[in-house]
């Protein structure tokens, strides 16, 4: 009986907005204020009515106000109290000097709450502020409340900006598709509004439909649905494959660098997780820098970090290939257990210093935030790794192929003998091969710091999957290394939804191991004598 | 003739191992039995819980040896093998606990009540049954070595490549155990472990009982990887770790010896596992962790690869050290003191301590020696 009434008077309420006679308005404001004065909840609510028929500039402060037990009224008075202790007169919003005695708050009950919610939606519809109009707009097509229906087409009518009016109208349609006594016209049209919008919230609206609908409405939302669902799947589709991207990225970056050594050195480097680390430590330390010494220059810090991390890492992985790895050459399994070890003592060394617990890496500003592409989330951090893995590849790729150095690198992949007879220094090639593997580590790193908790465990958590990609791909080719990072990453985030991470994880696993059966050298393997070795 | 093939070639070293393996076996149940608290004599029975634990380990580290000191297999996943043996045995001892858990149901253990499952999963049927259960323990990583070997060894996989896929194995293991769903505890795996046999787990004397066991599989183990070893079998398998190629053309199917070296290998490792859980008093899916596998690399490494006795005496080394260390001020440089032994190990000394202790001794036997150039590996 009570939304029976309630509803009535929002009809005529609306009825006054459209009409919106002058005088009239002034004269009924003041009843309002009169009203709220009253003490008595009808009144109250009337009073509300009132205030929102007439589009009164103090409306929104006065019904917030009465929304959180700030508004006083008494002896003809109607004032605000601020939340920080001001009082303002409640008509014109003008501060007033003390407060004045005999005021009391006005009271609420559950009947004056409802209206003041819906008073407060039907306020944003009316909002001059365009954002703040598609932002009710959005709320009233999340609560379809059929109360607000006439203020709505009030807002329709009355309204300019396109997108504003877009949202308008599709909150309008989520309330008459739900809305039996809608005519059947109209319903249907809202249904074609609906399936424009798209998303799930749409779907949801359209799957809420009565039981009791005409067959032709019926036939139209089944169809609405079909055509959003088919939309949406398209999307998330998009958005894994996103996601796998961006996985696929991280993978990159943190394998490529075990390719290259791998590659040209035939040794797997079990350390190399724990140049990861170093290079998001270091950028712990160029930002801690940063922070307490040039505040300012706090959205370069990862530029600064960017090259510091690669010299770190490359130095200390050179370190490590002149202090320990050449003394086992042909050892490859020695090899493999020795820079465990030094992975141990790297980790323990970065606890020692540092702490066990996760440091703070911040993102600079053009880092943090998302956009929407569609109904793709899009994170600018996840952006800027993929071009960072992409520039780093290219750059790896152009060392190789473009310099001496590169040159010398691969004759020595490729014959390690052969090319000590043409005078390579081979030991020599093999240092700066494993600095500059180290040395991208580094780089994986900093971008690592961004997405992932910098603490002495970070790189354990990404040696397996670097071996899995470096084996998946083959080694000596940093193509291999590429496709088979972007194939990991995709086929994990396409499989997450089926199989959950866990399960898609371990099935990946499973056919990594089945696929080595197939393809012992992995996906490209090279060919010729040195692969016998 | 089964003494014969146990006992052949048995050298000094092998005799020592075993003579005081079982004194061990048979001194340190005794002592913690009969001689009374305060006792000089008395060994405490946390201590032999301890040392029970070493020994699984030196058992597991035999195992290692077998496969990688003898065929050259370095396998980075022989702690799913022995954490697969645990969990058989785990089951069995779950199964015992009866309607004494805290949820009082007769059949399904505390975690599947836990967990609202109404009725018992397949795989765990059978494991009320010892025998049944101790046929798992050998069958469970037997069976997973046999299908693993089967398809990679025929495949060729070999070297590093092995070893990153033996890595991948026990890692998806320990993501598959660390799910609730599978049916195995999940994160906490299995605990609160009451009667194995009818004996309280916890009673004095079945402790005694399974260090006494430990020793017995600890010989058993040993004996059975150096009659592989010093048999004809083992000398093939020995000419596919130092030139698997040249074997291959002689016409040895090195597959099938791999197979069978790594098969064997897994089912004592899953022993050691086994007999590794009533004593410690808990298995969790952390025993599948990589990082244990390579520890137990280290073990074998620091005895000595491939002499068998260096495997069992570097696990108890190493170990012993480790609970040293841990235990008191030095704790925060375990991990130090743990990565610096894996550098210096493979550095300094290749053979490890039985190795490096043999060349010492010759030294000193033969103050000249002649000095004949180590054949280069063939491939």
């Amino acid at each position: 009986m009570r939304i029976v009434s309630c509803l009535l008077r929002m009809i005529a309420l609306a009825t006054l907005l459209a009409l919106q006679p002058g005088a009239a308005a002034a004269q009924s404001a003041d009843e309002a204020f009169t009203r709220l004065g009253a003490d008595s909840f009808s009144d109250t609510n009337r009073a509300i009515e009132l205030l929102i028929a007439n589009a009164h500039p103090q409306a929104a402060p006065i019904i917030e106000a009465l929304a959180a037990g700030r508004l006083l009224a008494g002896g003809g008075a109607v004032v605000i109290k601020t939340t920080d202790g001001k009082f303002l007169d409640a008509r014109t919003g003008a501060a007033l000097p003390a407060e004045s005695p005999g005021l009391a708050p006005v009271r609420l009950n559950n009947g004056v709450r409802r209206n003041i919610q819906a008073a407060l939606g039907g306020l944003g519809l009316l909002n001059p502020d365009a954002g703040k109009r598609i932002a009710a707009a959005e709320a009233v097509f999340k609560s379809r409340d059929v109360a607000l229906l006439p203020v709505l087409e009030g807002a329709i009518a009355k309204e300019t900006d396109a997108r504003a009016k877009a949202a308008l109208r599709q909150a309008q349609a989520a309330i008459l598709v739900a809305k039996p006594d809608a005519p059947p016209f109209d319903r249907i049209a809202a249904i074609d509004v609906l399936r424009e919008r798209g998303d799930q919230d749409a779907l949801a609206t359209l799957r809420s439909l009565p039981a009791d609908s005409s067959p032709a409405l019926k036939e139209a939302q089944s169809r609405a649905v079909s055509a959003i669902e088919g939309k949406l799947a398209v999307w998330r589709a998009g958005q894994n494959l996103w996601y796998g991207l961006s996985l696929g990225s991280v993978l990159l970056l943190a394998a490529i660098g075990l390719a290259i050594t791998f590659g040209v050195m035939g040794v797997i480097n079990m350390a190399h997780g724990e140049m990861v680390m170093l290079g998001a430590y270091t950028t712990f330390i160029v930002q801690e820098i940063i922070r307490t010494r040039f505040p300012g220059l706090f959205d370069y810090s990862l530029l600064i970090a960017v090259p510091l991390a690669f010299m770190v890492a490359g130095l200390v992985g050179i370190a490590i290939e002149r202090g320990v790895i050449r003394f086992l050459y042909g050892r490859p399994l020695e090899t493999l257990l020795a820079t465990w070890g030094i992975s141990l003592i790297l980790q323990q060394a970065v606890r020692t210093a540092f702490g066990p617990t996760n440091r703070e890496v911040g993102a600079p500003n053009f880092m943090s935030g998302a956009f929407e592409i569609g109904q793709l989330a899009i994170t600018w951090n996840r952006l800027w790794i993929i071009v960072f893995a992409g520039l780093v590849f290219a750059a790896l790729l152009a060392i190789l192929k473009l310099t001496p150095i590169g040159l010398q690198m691969r004759a020595v992949t490729q014959n390690r003998r052969m090319a000590s007879a043409m005078g390579i220094r081979t030991g020599r090639v093999d240092a700066l091969t494993f600095g500059l593997g180290s040395g991208v580590a580094g780089l994986a790193g900093v971008a690592l710091s961004q997405i992932d908790n910098v603490s002495p465990n970070l790189g354990q958590s990404y040696i397996i999957d670097s071996f899995m990609v470096v084996v998946f791909g083959g080694v000596g080719n940093l193509w291999g290394t590429l496709i088979s990072a972007m194939t990991l990453g995709v086929a994990n985030k396409l499989l997450e939804p089926y199989a959950g991470a866990v399960l898609g994880k371990i099935a990946l696993l499973v056919f990594i191991i089945l696929f080595i059966q197939k393809r012992p050298r992995g996906l490209f393997a090279l060919k010729g004598r040195a692969v016998e070795a | 003739m089964i003494s014969r093939f146990l006992l052949q070639n048995m050298d000094k070293r092998g005799y020592v191992f075993l003579a005081l393996v079982a004194a061990i076996g048979i001194l340190v149940p005794l002592l913690n039995l009969l001689m009374p608290v305060g006792s000089l004599f008395h060994v405490p029975t946390s201590t032999m819980s301890l040392w029970g634990k070493y020994l699984c380990y030196a058992l597991l580290a035999i195992s290692l040896d077998l496969v990688w000191g003898y065929c050259g297999i370095l396998s980075l996943g022989h702690g799913a093998f022995f954490a697969l043996g645990g969990y058989a045995m785990g089951m069995y001892l779950m199964r015992q606990i009866g309607s004494r858990g805290t949820y009082g149901n007769p059949v399904l253990p505390d975690f599947m009540v836990f967990l609202n499952w109404q009725e018992l999963p397949w795989y765990w049927y059978g494991f009320s049954s010892f025998p049944f259960a101790m046929l798992m323990v050998l069958l469970a990583p037997g069976l997973l070595a046999f299908v693993f070997g089967w398809f990679a060894f025929r495949s060729r996989v070999t070297g590093v490549y092995l070893s990153i896929i033996t890595q991948a194995l026990t890692y998806a293991l320990l993501l598959a155990f660390f799910r609730n769903d599978m049916g195995f505890g999940g994160n906490n795996g299995l605990t609160d472990f009451k009667d194995i046999l009818g004996f309280n787990v916890q009673a004095q004397t079945t402790r005694a009982a399974l260090f006494s066991m430990t020793c017995v599989m600890l010989i058993a183990g040993f004996l059975i990887a150096r009659g592989i070893v010093v048999s004809k079998l083992g000398k093939v398998v020995i000419a596919i770790r130092d030139a698997e190629s040249r074997t291959r053309f002689l016409g040895y199917r090195v597959d099938r010896f791999k197979l069978f070296v790594f098969t064997v290998s897994a089912c004592m490792a899953g022993v050691a596992g086994a007999l590794y859980v009533p004593q410690v008093g808990i298995i969790n899916p952390s025993e599948f962790a990589p990082a244990n596998s390579i520890e137990t690399v280290i073990w074998v490494a620091v005895g000595g690869r491939g002499t068998l006795v260096g495997a069992a005496l570097g696990a108890v080394v190493v170990n012993y050290a480790k609970t040293v260390f841990t235990s008191g001020f030095m704790a925060p440089y375990w991990l130090f003191a743990l990565g610096a032994l894996f550098v210096f190990v493979t550095i300094f000394m290749p053979k490890g301590i039985i190795g490096t202790a043999r060349e010492l001794w010759e030294k000193r036997r033969k103050p000249a020696p002649t000095v004949t150039p180590e054949p280069a590996p063939a491939e």
